[in-house]
């Protein structure tokens, strides 16, 4: 059956524009739920940083709400380690913060949230510190949340995130296995320089020994690297409020 | 379109045959075992490798498939007078592609867990090649009401193949079952020194090329079937 040229055009034309129609008005519908969803997996994956990954699985949406608002504070801070509540006359709060777009300016000019993990109904007396990360991996960005104890040195845990890094090498980095080898780490060096932590090439030795060396990623050298890097650069543009932390400690300790 | 399918369902009853006569089964059935797409025809590997590490996500991805073969297979047949032949593979392409795009809208919003571990893979559906197969195949030239049972049963072929490649996987690979830690439990009745050691092959994509294997072994020494 050959169809002269106007009827292929004018199929493909109405195709197009009911096919078009129909995922446009599905992305409309759903964008609320989506949106809430992805809300709720956020703090999801911060609180994951501090508790068991089995303990928030346990929990129900609205638990998670509720524990979420219970025992994490949050505020905004500048490269400076300054306190940022409103720009442009705009209030700003570290959930409204969107640290993917932030990534896209240079670090000084980036807002940088910090979520703090309390004890149940005392913000003040604060368990340990989350601060956001972002980067890139080998085909996409990648982020996650990195969690430090009181002493803003030693790594209580992390999560991490990516948007395409590769199924089963890269994308292992979303793991509980590889997120564990971060915890007990340590960012500064004896005489409080800020070194990081780096994951090593090759994967399967045995790094207790040294606080700022990681276990590898087998297969995906580019996105170790990657995280590598993106903890480095976050704590250096942290550190300015990490220093203010670590002030207010020893003032309390005297 | 679920009023369209019965009233189509009622046309054909009437003046052709019964809904489940015996031809209808065999289009259902045929590809479970005798024609399955993925060991007799050996398509979808690149999903059946990618998805079974574990049972829940391999489910959500089999009821996408079968959500998609199906709809894509009813879709196509009805229009398939219309369908101009020369830009036919374009149109199947943008119909699968379009229900593909609606099921992963519909897992970001509703199972945003399951979005994130199987987003690249629902994707991958569109270049699943059991899908366009039957559409070229069957729907392209028979009726809404056939091609929804032919899709169904490829549907169900591919998944009845990589839940039971999952099965193993992640009994093997990790002592679970659909995250029920199956060997921790087992451990614990013989005492606490007691553990049974996972297999790291099996989470990875070779261990299911292994199962895969030992699967279609199994079938072609029952059934006879011999690649020509």
């Amino acid at each position: 059956m050959q169809q002269s040229n106007a009827y292929v055009i004018t199929f493909s034309v109405v195709l197009t524009i009911i096919l078009g129609l129909l995922l446009s008005g599905t992305s409309e519908v759903l964008k609320p739920i989506q949106q809430k969803a992805e809300a709720l997996d956020t703090k999801k994956q911060i609180l994951g940083a501090v508790i068991p990954v089995e303990e928030i699985a346990a929990m129900k949406p609205e638990e998670i709400e509720v524990y979420y608002e219970s025992r994490i504070s949050s505020k905004v801070v500048n490269f400076e380690g300054g306190e940022v509540t409103e720009k442009d006359g705009v209030p700003v709060t570290a959930e409204s913060v969107d640290v993917g777009k932030n990534f896209k300016k240079v670090p000084e000019d980036r807002l940088y949230p910090v979520f703090i993990f309390h004890e149940e109904g005392n913000p003040t007396d604060a368990i340990s510190y989350i601060f956001p990360v972002y980067g890139n991996g080998l085909w996409d960005n990648i982020w996650g949340f990195l969690a430090l104890q009181t002493d803003v040195n030693t790594i209580e845990g992390v999560t991490f995130s990516h948007a395409a890094e590769t199924p089963g090498l890269g994308a292992r980095i979303t793991s509980r296995d590889v997120q564990n080898r971060f915890e007990g780490k340590e960012i500064f060096d004896d005489s409080g320089n800020l070194v990081s932590v780096a994951m090593q090439k090759g994967e399967g030795r045995d790094y207790d020994g040294d606080e700022h060396k990681v276990d590898g990623l087998s297969g995906a050298t580019i996105t170790a690297v990657g995280v590598n890097n993106m903890l480095k650069n976050y704590l250096e543009s942290y550190k300015s409020y990490i220093d203010k932390i670590k002030e207010g400690n020893k003032i309390a300790l005297n | 379109m679920s009023t369209e399918t019965a009233e189509i369902v009622k046309d054909e009853k009437k003046v052709l045959e019964a809904a489940f006569s015996k031809r209808r089964k065999k289009l259902v059935t045929d590809p479970l075992v005798d024609d399955n797409p993925i060991t007799i025809q050996v398509l979808g590997i690149c999903s059946a490798l990618a998805v079974t590490t574990q049972l829940q996500p391999t489910l959500i991805m089999a009821l996408s498939v079968i959500f998609v073969i199906v709809m894509s297979n009813l879709v196509i047949s009805v229009l398939r007078n219309r369908i101009p032949s020369r830009v036919r593979i374009i149109v199947q392409l943008a119909i699968v592609a379009t229900l593909v795009t609606l099921v992963n809208e519909v897992l970001k919003a509703f199972a945003y867990d399951m979005y994130k571990e199987l987003s690249v893979f629902v994707g991958l559906i569109i270049t699943n090649c059991i899908v366009m197969g039957r559409l070229e195949a069957y729907a392209m030239g028979n009726k809404p009401y056939d091609s929804i049972l032919d899709g169904f049963g490829s549907g169900l072929g591919y998944s009845w193949i990589i839940l039971a490649v999952a099965f193993f996987r992640e009994l093997l690979g990790s002592g679970s079952l659909f995250g029920v830690p199956i060997y921790d439990n087992i451990s614990g009745l013989f005492g606490a020194d007691f553990n049974l050691a996972t297999n790291g092959l099996m989470v990875s994509p070779v261990g299911a090329f292994i199962i895969l294997g030992l699967i279609i072994w199994v079938q072609r020494s029952k059934t006879g079937y011999v690649e020509h």
